[in-house]
């Protein structure tokens, strides 16, 4: 099941992968460069709103909307409070950096991460195609969930308490600090 | 459709987050890279996911579990920061160097 680089051309799906793709890696790249903060934050809005259309693409249809309600509706409010919670300079602010000296290592670096992580995956998988598939259920999904993985979900509900606790016990304010 | 295309996006969406990590001061910032680094995660599980065409769906229930745990990581993250603006007046992680020896 090889691909060559015109068949993917010829195939329509590719140009739909394109257009999500492209967005998703630009804004990817906005949100770790943009020198205005809250843009920053919207960029990585974008980002991850095209890696939930993504996973529509390869028809994982819950996942892809658990990412819009969890991420995109939830994780960045709190992404947008704490930075209004913290009095971050709204406008532009080229200190949200570090100095070239320090940029252009981590350039190298991930870039150097970026190579070997494509070159193994080319290496091993080439141009392996997909194939025909359909899209997963959610109905079966969620009968795994409450089989299978029933403890892994357990387990992750009491994460969620403890998070929900200790967030609350780390950001009130302690009421000696208060009178004091 | 290829595998390797989701791929590449994974791995591009990764290094970007690793950019981010290393370069952004601003600690909110930091933890905005570290979600990129786990969408970039999460691509990966479900493309292997539908590619090996998983009876038990793994890979997307492992990525569902690894959204939970970031919302969490995000709620405490963002709480510690908020901690530690109150006690610095800062959020410019440069300055949190007091284990510094």
């Amino acid at each position: 099941m090889t691909v060559t680089f015109s068949d993917f051309i010829r195939e329509s799906a590719n140009w739909a992968f394109l257009a999500i793709a492209v967005p998703t890696l630009f804004a990817g790249w906005r949100t770790v460069t943009s020198n205005n903060i809250v843009r920053a934050v919207l960029y990585l809005v974008i980002s991850l709103a095209g890696s939930a259309a993504l996973f529509f693409m390869l028809g994982a249809e819950f996942v892809g909307w658990t990412v819009v309600l969890v991420y995109i509706g939830a994780v960045i409010i709190l992404f947008l409070i704490g930075i209004m919670i913290t009095r971050a300079p709204l406008g532009r602010d080229s200190e949200l950096s570090q100095p070239r000296s320090v940029r252009a290592p981590a350039a190298l670096l991930s870039t150097a991460m970026f190579g070997l992580i494509t070159w193994a995956m080319v290496d091993a998988f080439g141009s392996d195609s997909i194939g025909e598939f359909e899209p997963t259920s959610t109905s079966d999904l969620s009968g795994l969930i409450f089989d299978r993985f029933v403890i892994p979900f357990e387990v992750v509900s009491f994460v969620l308490l403890a998070a929900l606790i200790g967030g609350i016990a780390l950001a009130r304010k302690d009421e000696e600090e208060d009178q004091g | 459709m290829t595998i390797i295309q989701f791929l590449i996006v994974s791995s591009a969406l990764f290094s970007f987050g690793l950019y981010g990590v290393i370069t952004r001061k601003n600690a909110v910032l930091v933890l905005a890279s570290v979600e990129l680094m786990l969408a970039a995660v999460n691509i990966n599980l479900v493309t292997f996911d539908v590619y090996l065409r998983d009876a038990n769906h793994a890979g997307q229930i492992f990525s569902l579990f690894i959204i939970a745990l970031a919302a969490a990581e995000v709620g405490i993250g963002i709480a510690i920061i908020l901690m530690i603006y109150r006690n610095r007046q800062s959020a410019n992680v440069d300055e949190f160097d007091s284990m510094r020896g």
